[in-house]
């Protein structure tokens, strides 16, 4: 009872720390502009007004947003998270830190948490912001859209925090934690539908295996899952998400979106853990 | 509840530590008393720091190591409670002066008020430097900072790796005062370079060459040597 006590006040004291060290990073602010830049951006230059292949007013809006996104979040998560926990290791910061009576899994789920909560609300108030100034300048607001998107968002930075997490657990050193963060993120873009498509017709592959690699990779199942309420006729997706769209059921995808994700997160943010608490921490 | 037996409050059997195949701590044993100040000694390499790592849990190791009848591995937080600790180096803490002391105050339950009677003692006006990142302050100021965190909570066992080392002789001289007046009932292991400046403090000398101890000893007796 009394080690509990100690661990969520461990995790709690870590957490409110590391968002205020946070808070004063130049890398967060330009982080938070980006992404309300962009979106004031977007209205400025009329995406609003545009349509392409069905897409139109803040749904247009919502999926550029969201294809943005896509692009800048996993290596923003990964390039700054990953050297986290290595980074104190080897500045000494760690031992300083937990020579106090700190946990080590409040320290490791504190700074995860911090994370995630600094990465979230920015790009969660930008669609926030995108939806209330589209109501407030007469557009429809597809508020089905912004529920999914605002989980989505949530489940794929979760994601890839608990992998950031976990490679800064193990990592040797700083600059071994941010070269394997390059070359996963690198993989994970790879394997999006065009290496899919080869590996379909050049390779002949079977279908399903086809399906089973797209499902792994949560940056096509998020890339699936943006479009998923909107294109019926599946003509913008790609091959990946063709077969899985046409064997699963859009319902069903959905849950996985957001579920799959965020298992894989605290699956990783767990073996982080279990690495960063058994091995000697300097 | 673990039992300390008689004084002892930290027994270590056969400890031993390695770094990739090189050994650093060799099968060491040795009781320290809750009375004992002592003087921890040896060249650079001799061990000392890895020692004072185990102590902390933060290194995993062969042997037995029980402090305040704890494994300190295991129950690290429990006995991190009763531990107060100064490092070699200051570390570039990134938090603010104030933040940095908030969370010391909350995480060992000490009023801040503690914190800023010993700094002050040290010539460190807290006050003026509270909106300072921890390590953007000079080496002496991190270092007076980092002391008054240990030396302002009322622990079981204080862990002083070099604690002088980037402070000037006044400072060195209240340091040594504030140590020389703490609770009679607190193990103090000072490690340092410089016998002749802790002297007066202590009443127990280990010193440690290549990962054993070479010498555990009163410090009449070390002098006389």
């Amino acid at each position: 009872m009394q080690i509990n006590k100690i661990t969520h006040s461990s995790l709690f004291q870590i957490m409110s720390t590391d968002i205020s060290q946070q808070l004063r990073s130049k890398w967060f602010w330009t982080y938070s502009l980006l992404f309300g830049g962009f979106v004031a951006v977007m209205f400025a230059t009329g995406i609003t007004e545009s349509q392409i292949i069905g897409f139109v007013g803040l749904s247009r809006l919502m999926v550029t947003f969201m294809q943005v996104s896509m692009v800048i979040l996993p290596i923003y998560v990964l390039i700054t998270t990953v050297r986290s926990v290595v980074g104190d290791r080897e500045s000494n910061v760690m031992e300083y830190m937990l020579s106090f009576p700190v946990s080590f899994t409040g320290y490791f789920w504190g700074k995860f948490l911090a994370k995630f909560l600094l990465t979230y609300i920015p790009v969660f108030i930008a669609l926030l912001g995108a939806a209330l100034w589209g109501s407030f300048t007469n557009l429809d607001v597809p508020w089905d859209l912004f529920t999914l998107y605002s989980a989505l968002l949530a489940a794929m930075i979760f994601c890839f925090l608990g992998i950031s997490m976990f490679i800064s657990s193990v990592a040797q050193s700083q600059d071994l934690a941010i070269s394997s963060a390059f070359v996963l993120w690198l993989l994970l873009v790879a394997f999006l539908d065009l290496i899919l498509m080869g590996l379909l017709l050049k390779m002949r592959i079977d279908a399903g295996t086809v399906i089973g690699l797209g499902m792994i990779n949560p940056l096509q199942v998020f890339r699936t899952t943006v479009l998923v309420l909107f294109d019926p006729e599946l003509t913008v997706m790609g091959a990946a998400s063709y077969f899985v769209l046409d064997t699963v059921s859009r319902e069903l995808f959905i849950f996985f979106a957001i579920a799959y994700p965020i298992t894989l997160g605290l699956l990783f943010g767990w073996l982080g853990n279990y690495f960063f608490k058994t091995k000697d921490i300097i | 509840m673990p039992e300390i037996q008689n004084n002892v409050i930290i027994n270590i059997n056969e400890l031993s530590k390695s770094f990739k195949k090189q050994l650093v701590i060799d099968k060491l044993s040795v009781k320290l008393n809750s009375d004992d100040r002592i003087a921890l000694i040896g060249q650079n390499g001799a061990g000392k720091t890895t020692l004072i790592r185990c102590i902390l849990g933060q290194y995993n190791y062969e042997g037995e190591l029980s402090v305040m009848g704890h494994n300190p591995r295991k129950d690290r937080k429990v006995i991190l409670q009763d531990i107060g600790f100064v490092p070699q180096t200051p570390p570039p803490i990134k938090l603010t002066v104030r933040e940095l002391i908030s969370f010391s105050e909350k995480i060992t339950k000490t009023p801040a008020e503690e914190f800023y009677k010993i700094s002050d003692d040290l010539g460190l006006d807290i006050k003026q430097n509270l909106g300072k990142p921890f390590y953007k302050l000079s080496g002496g100021m991190k270092q007076k900072l980092l002391i008054s965190f240990a030396l302002g909570r009322k622990v079981k066992i204080l862990l002083l790796d070099e604690p002088s080392a980037n402070l000037d002789p006044q400072a060195r001289e209240i340091l040594f005062r504030h140590l020389k007046n703490y609770a009679p009932n607190t193990l103090m292991i000072l490690s340092s370079h410089r016998m002749d400046e802790i002297a007066d403090l202590v009443n127990r000398v280990i010193e440690m060459d290549l990962g054993k101890i070479v010498l555990d000893n009163d410090l009449n007796e070390h002098v006389k040597k």
